[in-house]
């Protein structure tokens, strides 16, 4: 489960990494994706976010699109995914990321049911927001499923409440009001709704979207309790295919963050 | 068709299926919507340039040559005489109205045959609005004259680069810069979809043509029409048409589909743009591509409350081949004078493929926009026949 994992580092005075692969993403041979996942892993992720690609993913930028268009060129799809991560002991805990059409086509009970027996304890849904959520949460709840609700800048007080009531393993506090991708600074959104966030919730509230250098990262996190970062870890591995180059990049944000 | 429930359902089509950053926004235009539509002076306003500026009301033409030749009496809801060439200005004024209200100086959109894009770049010039269209790669080639036309009228035009680079993917982007963008854009949405409020919202800014409709059909004929049929992308004008009849259970209301976008025929409920609805996609829920000749209708989800017309079986959706389309095209232009665009050829096509079981019925066909975009394109397709 991710809040206990989550939740024993920020205990211990540290902050969260949580880095997102694109599942399916081709890699240099004789790696794959899971080659990579595990290299994450033993860089110092305490979770990772595992893509399922969708072809109209909304709320993704350029390079996580491309990255969804790739796996999906390769074959991939949500079951193979879920296969595949079965036999793979990161050693962390994971959580699927992935849109609203994937897991309805599955079916919400078979695919929390699919989850669960692929040793995946986490779903982010980015299109399921709050009022669409029951169908989803219901069955997630009863298959012992997570579900990371995020949060956003738009969000008045009243709404931030009913969702971190509704969320589970962390919230995911979105940094800015776009899609996924690095930007040159850090969005003077990102510590603000981190701020409203840890005012009303103990759970552990984690800043995605936006976050692409350790710095920022660091600097984020002098409020939040952590960091998602997508594009710049996927971009990495789109550019170099190696799962040492992209274990690499998250043991910069790992030292970064210890560091402080 | 009346309101859908609170969740924004019709039946069990719909919802709001979007990023959280958009929810309260989403909420905010559901509540700016209801009260600019109970609002006389909104009304008014909207009434008036709906006259004075776009053209309404728009004429019934009865087509005597082309009934004569098919055995079926046709008449013809002529929206292709609004100002910018089809329905779309109805929805986009209502539509830059309301943005204006609500104090947002951004129109977004998406479009893909470029006739909700000039539109709604044609609202954003008249209300001295900011306007970005998003046209996937692919439309803004085939439809290089509406791209001309958004650009003289002061709008940005971005390329859709990515998937089938057609209005799937434009309404994405559309969506994406909204997510970026939603403390000061309008998300000018051109159909019947995406998520609550739009479909319902955009359905009655429609509903214009199907009220004038009925009214014209009693004073032209003295009755109702047997049949009502219109072309089916996302399906706004045929949502603007249907609702003028919808009450009446003897009138056939039938939406016609292209056959490489088929959401009805060939889809199955999936969640995309927002929506709950027919969706055309593959074992896993990825999204296919839809195909057709007409840009405007190359769309592989429909409007949720259509969905919901066919399930309770109030409506029925029918598809057309790309050839009988072409067919259609050039049938209204010789027997008529009149060269509607392709989208609305898609109506005509069924009609004419179907005259044997329409024979002695009256039908009303909702003639959608004009072909003046599409003439380039079929200057190739009917090139070794002219
Ligand atoms: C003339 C015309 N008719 C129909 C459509 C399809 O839209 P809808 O299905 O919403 O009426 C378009 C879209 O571009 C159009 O230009």
């Amino acid at each position: 489960m991710l809040q206990p994992a989550l939740g024993a580092r920020i205990a211990s005075g540290g902050r969260c990494l949580v880095p997102y692969l694109t599942g399916g993403l081709p890699q240099a041979d004789p790696a794959d994706w899971t080659t990579t996942l595990c290299a994450i892993a033993d860089a110092g992720a305490d979770a990772i976010e595992v893509g399922i690609p969708f072809s109209d993913p909304v709320m993704d930028g350029p390079v996580i699109q491309q990255a969804s268009d790739e796996a999906l060129a390769a074959g991939a799809n949500p079951a193979g995914i879920l296969d595949e991560l079965t036999g793979v002991d990161a050693g962390v805990p994971l959580a699927v990321m992935t849109y609203a059409n994937l897991v309805y086509r599955f079916g919400w009970e078979r695919f929390a049911s699919t989850m669960s027996a692929s040793g995946v304890g986490a779903a982010i849904l980015p299109d399921i927001p709050l009022e669409e959520a029951d169908p989803w949460c219901n069955a997630a709840d009863a298959a012992g499923v997570e579900t990371v609700m995020l949060a956003a800048p738009t969000a008045p007080d009243e709404r931030l409440e009913r969702i971190v009531e509704r969320a589970s393993g962390f919230v995911y506090a979105v940094g800015l009001l776009g899609i996924t991708g690095e930007r040159d600074e850090l969005a003077s959104s990102a510590k603000v709704i981190a701020a409203r966030l840890k005012a009303v919730t103990d759970k552990p509230v984690l800043v995605g979207v936006g976050i692409g250098s350790p710095a920022q990262a660091v600097e984020v996190c002098e409020v939040a309790d952590g960091v998602v970062i997508g594009s710049a870890v996927v971009r990495r591995a789109l550019q170099t295919r190696s799962p040492e180059a992209v274990a690499e990049l998250v043991g910069g944000f790992r030292a970064a963050l210890d560091a402080g | 068709m009346g309101e859908p429930d609170p969740t924004g359902r019709f039946g069990r089509f719909g919802g709001r299926f979007v990023p959280e950053t958009l929810m309260p926004a989403l909420m905010e235009l559901e509540q700016a919507f209801r009260d600019a539509w109970a609002d006389g002076p909104f009304r008014s306003e909207l009434d008036k340039l709906l006259c004075d500026y776009a053209g309404r009301p728009s004429a019934l033409t009865e087509c005597h040559r082309l009934s004569a030749e098919l055995g079926v009496r046709v008449l013809l809801k002529r929206e292709d005489l609004n100002h910018t060439g089809s329905h779309k200005i109805n929805n986009v004024l209502g539509q830059a109205l309301l943005a204006k209200r609500m104090g947002k100086a951004r129109l977004v959109a998406e479009t893909g045959a470029g006739q909700h894009g000039v539109a709604t770049a044609t609202a954003a010039a008249l209300l001295g609005q900011e306007c970005v269209v998003y046209m996937g790669e692919v439309d803004m080639a085939r439809q290089e004259l509406n791209v001309f036309r958004m650009r003289l009228l002061g709008a940005e035009v971005v390329p859709a680069t990515s998937g089938s680079r057609t209005l799937k993917d434009a309404v994405n982007d559309a969506m994406r810069d909204w997510v970026a963008t939603v403390e000061r854009s309008h998300y000018c949405l051109g159909s019947v979809m995406g998520p609550h409020p739009y479909p319902w919202m955009v359905r009655e800014f429609h509903r214009v043509t199907g009220t004038e409709a009925r009214r014209q059909m009693l004073d032209a004929t003295g009755s109702l029409p047997d049949v009502v049929v219109a072309c089916v992308g996302g399906g706004s004008n045929a949502a603007g048409i249907f609702s003028g009849f919808s009450e009446s259970r003897d009138v056939d209301l039938v939406g016609v589909e292209p056959a490489g976008g088929a959401a009805v025929g060939h889809g199955i409920p999936g969640i995309v743009h927002g929506m709950m609805s027919y969706l055309m996609q593959d074992e896993f829920g990825q999204v296919e591509e839809a195909e057709s000749i007409s840009a405007g209708l190359d769309y592989p989800g429909v409007g949720p409350e259509h969905s919901h017309l066919a399930d309770s079986g109030r409506a029925r959706y029918e598809a057309v081949a790309d050839d009988e389309v072409v067919e259609a095209f050039v049938l209204l232009s010789r027997t008529e004078g009149i060269i509607p665009a392709l989208e609305s050829a898609h109506a005509l096509a069924w009609v004419s493929r179907e005259r044997a079981a329409l024979a002695g019925k009256t039908v009303l066909v909702n003639l959608s926009g004009r072909g003046d975009k599409d003439v380039a394109q079929m200057m190739d397709v009917l090139a070794d026949r002219l």
